[in-house]
């Protein structure tokens, strides 16, 4: 149907969204890739050469680059388990017939919108505080010793925090799933006897498999650049223990000015993330065709 | 065909939930209540839950000491700036790709999505340089550029699945009666599309606002956000738990309320239509 004219000005429409986005991803990614292979600090300018893969080297039997490695992973596994069970359990119940469910439903969905700096320094100052902050009251009442979250657990309190802000998305879509839900299909298994139990595991969960998926993959692109919750609380210490990978370029770039060994971890990081972006983009094109 | 409930089970139900909500939103409670409290009131073990002497004296200090407003107009012009500038570059891009697609539309959304999985940080040394080079760390113009293109590729998507539910026959019908492209767009289209382009204005300037990777990484005083503005009671001052949480209020107030109004619009704009 589209005509030979329309079909010029649809380009014409499209070309400055596509042209900024390809220089956006080319330009500054070609030049870490570039960096990566070079000897390059800002300390000492003038002083670049070439290194081959000595960068790669370097970071690879770094031991911070495997602890990072291994936090970031911790990190990511944590919250989605936490974030995925909670958010089912949650949109199972807030699906339920509830008084006053929308005013239940935005006290659920409120922690998405604080921004990472405010939900970050009100975790650890007002309720993971050791002296002062509820938590440890609450833990006094109860009779327990209180916990120095961000001291004792730090990369637990990390976990906490982000799952925190992250409940409520995981939530938000399960239950949108959920609302979609054929009402006749409920209906027929439970007139096939079927109970809470198979209902919930023959019914509901493969049709929620779907927005489980999206949901994960999602939340795995975002977690693996948690950056401002790790800065404002611990710095990535007590010593590497809460460095996670997005930290660690940071500290080597913007703290040690070494652009090289920076720019070799975020091409570590750049394919980490395309791993994951494989699967997402599958999804979502598959559901295109529909 | 409703299920039918029993009223029992149903309040049952409705206090678990309450109970959960609260639980969940308790740290923003908390942080608004304390908000009101004295420094001493603040840190008082037990916990003052709502009888103390109410005050609002912090949020008069936050403003002095901090200049809290420079930095909420900052917020406000990069992210209401960068969601206009996207809308621009989005809007006809999104238009073509709905109304006029060729086989090489879905891959181009898809590439579009691509762009969004490249971590933040396998490109901050160059950005970060580039910033140097050019004199556009810590500027709007500079927070603006990237903020718009961190969330281009998200503005795109949710403006093509709005588009494209806008049905096909009501344009032969104008063009039938003689519509030119300009009376099309004019009349016909743009009434139909409002709503699908204020959806995505509100969500991407939620985004934009809470956005603290790059906020935090390329300003510094001049152009510093409210994510960077709390970011700088880190230490120090984030021993005076009343300041910071009237400074947490005021800067998460404005979006908490934005974000209360667009929840069906988040998970589209979100899951890049994938869940609807």
């Amino acid at each position: 149907m589209a005509t030979l004219h329309t079909q010029t000005a649809a380009r014409f429409m499209m070309a400055p969204a596509v042209l900024l986005l390809l220089a956006w991803m080319l330009v500054p990614l070609s030049m870490t890739l570039w960096f990566s292979f070079q000897r390059y600090n800002l300390l000492m300018p003038g002083m670049e050469y070439f290194t081959g893969f000595e960068n790669y080297r370097y970071f690879f039997s770094n031991p911070s680059f495997w602890a990072a490695l291994f936090n970031t992973l911790y990190l990511v596994g944590g919250v989605l388990i936490i974030t995925l069970a909670g958010g089912t359990l949650l949109a199972l119940l807030l699906d339920q017939p509830i008084f006053g469910q929308g005013i239940v439903r935005l006290l659920v969905i409120a922690p998405f919108f604080v921004m990472p700096t405010v939900s970050a320094l009100v975790w650890k100052n007002m309720l993971m505080h050791p002296v002062n902050g509820f938590f440890a009251w609450l833990a006094r009442v109860f009779g327990f010793q209180p916990v120095d979250w961000l001291a004792q657990l730090p990369l637990v309190s990390i976990i906490i925090i982000v799952a925190w802000q992250w409940l409520p998305f995981a939530t938000l879509i399960i239950l949108t799933a959920l609302q979609s839900l054929d009402e006749d299909q409920r209906e027929a298994a439970s007139l096939d006897g079927a109970g809470p139990f198979s209902m919930f595991f023959y019914i509901t969960l493969p049709h929620l498999a779907r927005a489980i998926t999206v949901v994960m993959l999602i939340e795995t692109i975002f977690l693996l650049s948690v950056f401002a919750e790790i800065l404002v609380t611990t710095n990535g210490g007590p010593g590497t223990s809460t460095t996670n990978l997005t930290f660690l370029i940071y500290i080597q770039s913007l703290l040690q000015f070494d652009v090289g060994l920076a720019s070799a971890g975020g091409i570590v990081a750049v394919i980490l993330a395309n791993i994951v972006a494989i699967f997402l983009l599958r999804i979502v094109g598959r559901n295109l065709e529909a | 065909m409703a299920r039918a409930v029993s009223t029992r089970r149903k309040v049952a139900v409705s206090i678990i939930a309450w109970a959960i909500g609260l639980i969940i939103f308790f740290p923003i409670l908390w942080t608004f209540l304390t908000s009101f409290k004295t420094e001493g009131t603040a840190i008082a073990v037990p916990p003052k839950f709502l009888f103390f002497d109410w005050t609002l004296e912090n949020y008069f200090t936050v403003q002095e000491r901090s200049d809290y407003f420079r930095h909420f107009s900052n917020s406000i012009i990069s992210a209401v700036g960068s969601t206009i500038v996207g809308l621009i570059i989005a809007v006809p891009a999104a238009w073509a790709m709905a109304f006029s697609p060729t086989k090489r539309t879905k891959d181009v959304l898809m590439w579009m999505l691509s762009t969004k999985m490249l971590p933040a940080v396998g490109v901050l040394v160059p950005i970060y340089l580039l910033f140097r080079d050019f004199r556009l760390l810590d500027t709007h113009i500079g927070l603006i550029i990237v903020l718009t293109m961190i969330n281009l590729p998200i503005i795109v998507w949710m403006l093509f699945t709005y588009f494209k539910e806008i049905p096909n026959d009501i344009l032969e019908a104008a063009r039938m009666d003689g519509a030119g492209l300009r009376e099309e767009i004019l009349y016909v289209l743009t009434p139909m599309a409002v709503p699908g382009i204020a959806s995505t204005l509100l969500l991407n300037i939620i985004l934009a606002w809470n956005e603290a990777f790059w906020t935090l990484n390329l300003t510094t005083t001049a152009a510093a956000p409210l994510t960077a503005f709390i970011a700088s009671y880190s230490s120090p001052e984030g021993l005076f738990w009343a300041k910071l949480s009237a400074a947490s209020t005021l800067a998460i107030a404005p979006i908490l309320i934005m974000g209360w109004f667009s929840q069906k619009q988040l998970v589209r704009g979100l899951t890049f239509g994938a869940v609807k």
